[in-house]
């Protein structure tokens, strides 16, 4: 029986890992339209009418001198006649959106089908962690779409998907085993899920954040009347509210992350008799918690807003992957619970 | 916009919705010319600072925005190193195995202190400043927080239209300014709002309201709570201890200090008045895998079974499994290891046994392949130093040597190599019961002597070379390694742990808003109605506030009834 659903775990893997490739594509292709149709309407506008315009914005009070917080920015027409002007939908996002979704449902399956052949969580391991964590990520993307517009990202968080999913199937696959017994304990449901959580949020994040170092480089470029570059950026929303949606969608994930932080110490004193011990993971996370605790600092440091802080996130991700994929196996330490063999 | 005040008390400035922040804080009124004075004040040019001006001066940076994410940054990547070498405090076997891979790189990282890099100079230092900052921050903070709860709502804007969400629209027939006022309030106040209704300067009507002060608590909540952490970890240490002891099952250890293996007591700690339970390991019983090939050998449950006396004489029976210590007496019992005790029986030539017991052996792989020394210091011709390897399940590997195939107790052997001359214990010099120091011994079974090692499986019997007498290898016990801890300040950790978490939640999602609704009258008679709100703080859903807030308002005046409800002595009641 565990072997039939591990089997069927593996195989349908191997389906899903297919359709995001597809999904990647199609994602990409519309950016690629977005990209054709962007620089086929740009009329590079001269410096001076943008600054009429932007007089004109101040003089309305929708100026943003005093830019306390976004909200006193309302959109200029300009940026709102932007992103009318290429539709949001083409029929290859709608392509996209629907293969994301099936192949998540398969993924779903693969999940559980794991959980069940192994009788417990499917995330004890890296493997089993890697198989959850990107259904959580595309799963969150999926669930941000009902609220927010932003299937553009796709191509990022879907081809972040496909990457991490391979990298899994090659490197961190292992069969089903029994949980050692440090492992058994109700706080692996509790502290792994909610890093799994952290996780995905950050991963958001992290697109978000990077789309928005994209959409600030080309407004700045539009500013400065140089060449555009990235011209699908056109039909993205302005940098400010990626940087807003970027921070909401990463303080979640921050508290989730200060969550398993502080489960995996109330965890740890049980399993290993203290709740801090400066073992190679706690210091990770540790690193990983003080990372983003900074990223929303430089939010609220002036100077520091907006692409300063955008770094910040990203490093923050790149901390994420690498506690995960390096630390994990490379480091000594208590964590070792990849499953792997050296 | 605020109008800049003439004198500032401190290094903080107040928000345009007058909160009291660091002056880099982006919500801070972003004033350019107290800025420059801020860089007069700092560049000293033509300018002399005093002792007095110097201290503030550092102060101020100390406590600004931009340098507590600086050492924020610099506590991360502090923190790296702590993580690429051994330390003492998590790994210590590791910095031992790290001196002898690198004796070039070893001393001078020793120097650095990056093998103890969390209680290095360097890492303290940093935490230690961004704590200060901290506590220089939320100081006057906390002060100005508590004025602002105790306070009114401030005085509503003469030009609501610079404000987020205005909109202006003109009240319906016959409305009343202050009964649409008092209904604009009655709104407000249902929604959590503190309100206070005000008598503008050419006649208009209106309510200003705040919410959202649990934002600023829980983020002051937050920052006190790390800060508790620092310093009931601080104390902690002091009067905590560890210890550690390994009891073979069917022996009991009484927690005294004497009667650990090893004691590690805090500052503040002796070590005289432990509790004096004492607890009897009666079984260890440990599992491995057989069904899953995938993952033969693996193990699947460690549980002690435990018989624990209190001071008073009472005891209990109990289970210390890995995630289940035993907590007795203000301590925890956690099982942290096992082995094997394999029971050796000595005896001179005539028979009379001069030596037997359990021996702890320290497992060397996850077959449980063991070693362990037995010191015979009496009775014999000769003090005997014995080196023992134990394998649970003897198996040739595919080099035909003799090694452990499987944890379990299927084919158990003992190897030894013994030793005789003087053990040295005498000497007064203390020595590991887990070594054998055989520079000044003769080896007369084993590897390098005439008679090779002795190899005995449960029952046999071997005779020592040189008549010494006989050694039987009566029978094998399980151990568990117990760790005792005793963290008096653990709870406490917990406790600022939840306060971080709830702070954390208020702080990012109570949103702290102003709002006001506005009524003016024209000379017609006609009443106009503005509304707005204001951000303090990241507040994504204003604007959606005020609409609703507008459109409920209006619903309200569409009902003439309602809005004429409150009695005119209600208009001026400013208490939320």
């Amino acid at each position: 029986m565990t072997d039939t659903l591990s089997t069927i775990s593996e195989i349908a893997i191997y389906v899903v890992m297919g359709l995001y490739v597809v999904a990647t594509a199609l994602f990409a292709l519309d950016l690629a339209k977005r990209s054709a149709e962007g620089s086929a309407t740009t009329t590079v506008r001269s410096a001076v009418e943008r600054r009429a315009e932007a007089g004109a914005a101040v003089a309305t009070g929708g100026g943003s001198a005093n830019a306390a917080t976004a909200t006193l920015v309302r959109p200029t027409e300009s940026a709102r006649a932007g992103s009318a002007g290429i539709p949001g939908s083409s029929r290859m996002l709608r392509a996209a959106m629907t293969v994301t979704t099936v192949a998540w449902v398969i993924h779903l399956l693969s999940d559980v089908t794991r959980g069940i052949a192994a009788h417990r969580v499917p995330w004890a391991n890296m493997w089993e962690f890697s198989l959850t964590g990107t259904l959580v990520i595309v799963g969150l993307f999926l669930a941000a779409n009902l609220r927010w517009d932003i299937r553009w990202i796709g191509t990022f968080i879907l081809g972040l998907v496909c990457v991490l999913l391979m990298v899994a199937q090659v490197r961190y696959y292992v069969p089903v085993v029994p949980l050692p017994p440090a492992l058994q304990s109700y706080w692996l449901v509790i502290h792994i899920m909610v890093a799994i959580f952290g996780t995905g949020f950050f991963a958001l994040g992290f697109a978000l954040a990077a789309a928005q170092l994209g959409q600030s480089w080309r407004e700045r470029r539009q500013e400065l009347s140089l060449p555009p570059v990235l011209p699908f950026l056109k039909s993205l929303p302005d940098a400010l509210t990626l940087e807003n949606l970027s921070y909401r969608v990463n303080i979640i994930g921050f508290i989730c992350w200060t969550f398993t932080l502080i489960a995996g110490a109330i965890w740890a004193e049980k399993a290993w008799g203290r709740y801090w011990g400066w073992d190679t993971k706690e210091v990770w996370t540790f690193i990983i918690w003080v990372i983003y605790a900074g990223y929303i600092h430089a939010r609220a440091t002036r100077g520091w807003r907006g692409r300063p802080s955008a770094w910040l996130a990203i490093a923050g991700f790149v901390a994420v992957m690498f506690n995960f994929g390096i630390v994990n196996v490379f480091f000594h330490g208590l964590h070792s619970y990849s499953g792997l063999t050296n | 916009m605020t109008a800049a005040r003439g004198t500032r008390t401190s290094q903080f400035d107040r928000t345009a919705g007058g909160d009291l922040l660091p002056s880099d804080h982006i919500d801070t009124v972003d004033d350019s010319t107290r800025d420059e004075r801020g860089a007069g004040e700092a560049s000293v040019g033509n300018l002399k600072l005093g002792p007095l001006g110097w201290a503030r001066w550092f102060w101020r940076q100390l406590t600004s925005m931009r340098t507590a994410l600086f050492l924020l940054l610099m506590l991360a990547l502090a923190a790296v190193p702590g993580s690429l070498v051994p330390q003492h405090l998590s790994d210590p076997n590791g910095v031992t195995q790290y001196k002898l891979d690198h004796p070039t790189l070893y001393p001078i990282l020793d120097k650095l202190q990056l093998f103890d890099t969390y209680s290095s100079v360097w890492f303290s230092a940093i935490y230690l400043l961004l704590f200060v900052s901290l506590v220089g921050c939320i100081i006057p903070r906390v002060k100005h927080h508590i004025d602002a709860m105790m306070a009114k709502p401030p005085k509503t804007p003469v030009r609501l239209n610079r404000m987020a969400g205005f909109r202006s629209v003109v009240a319906p027939e016959g409305t009343d300014a202050s009964a649409a006022v008092a209904g604009a309030q009655k709104l407000l106040k249902s929604q959590g709002y503190r309100t206070v209704v005000l008598d503008g300067p050419r006649g208009e009507k209106s309510v200003s309201a705040e919410r959202g002060y649990l934002r600023e608590t829980g983020n002051l909540v937050f920052h006190i709570a790390l800060l508790g952490i620092l310093i009931v970890v601080g104390i902690g240490g002091s009067f905590g201890w560890t210890a550690q002891r390994i009891v073979t099952v069917g022996q009991t250890y009484v927690d005294t200090n004497v009667n650990l293996d090893s004691f590690n007591p805090g500052r503040w700690v002796t070590g005289e008045n432990l509790p004096p339970y004492s607890v009897t390991v009666n079984d260890l019983s440990v599992k491995y895998e057989k069904a899953n090939t995938s993952a033969a050998g693996e193990p699947l449950d460690y549980d002690a079974s435990v018989t624990a006396t209190r001071a008073d004489g009472s005891s209990y029976d109990a289970h210390i499994k890995v995630n289940h210590p035993l907590r007795i007496d203000g301590t925890s019992v956690y099982l942290l290891g096992n082995g094997y005790s394999p029971v050796l029986t000595f005896r001179n030539p005539q028979g009379k046994v001069v030596a037997s017991g359990p021996t702890p052996f320290l497992a060397e792989n996850s077959n449980m392949l063991s070693q362990g020394v037995v010191k015979v210091t009496d009775g014999l011709s000769k003090q005997l130093g014995v080196m023992g390897v134990f394998m649970p399940t003897a198996a040739r590997d595919a080099n035909g040597q003799l090694a452990s195939s499987y944890p379990g107790l299927n084919n158990p052997r003992l190897s030894l190599t013994i030793f005789s001359g003087n053990l040295g214990l005498d000497d007064g010099v203390p020595q590991s019961v887990y070594e054998l120091n055989a520079d000044h011994l003769k080896q007369i079974a084993g590897p390098a002597a005439k008679t090779p090692a002795l190899d005995l499986g449960v029952g046999e019997t071997a005779k020592l070379p040189g008549n010494l007498g006989t050694v039987t290898f009566d029978k094998v016990e399980r151990y568990a390694s117990l760790d005792v801890h005793h963290d008096p300040t653990q709870g406490w950790v917990l406790v600022f742990a939840i306060l971080i978490l709830g702070g954390l939640l208020t702080s990012l999602f109570v949103p702290r808003r102003r709002m006001w609704v506005k009524a003016k009258t024209d000379a017609s008679g006609a009443v106009t109605l503005e509304y707005a709100g204001l951000a303090r703080g990241e507040d994504p859903r204003l604007d959606e506030a005020v609409e609703s807030l507008a459109s409920a308002h209006q619903s309200q005046l569409a009902e003439p009834r309602l809005a004429g409800a409150g009695t005119p002595s209600e208009f001026n009641e400013t208490k939320a």
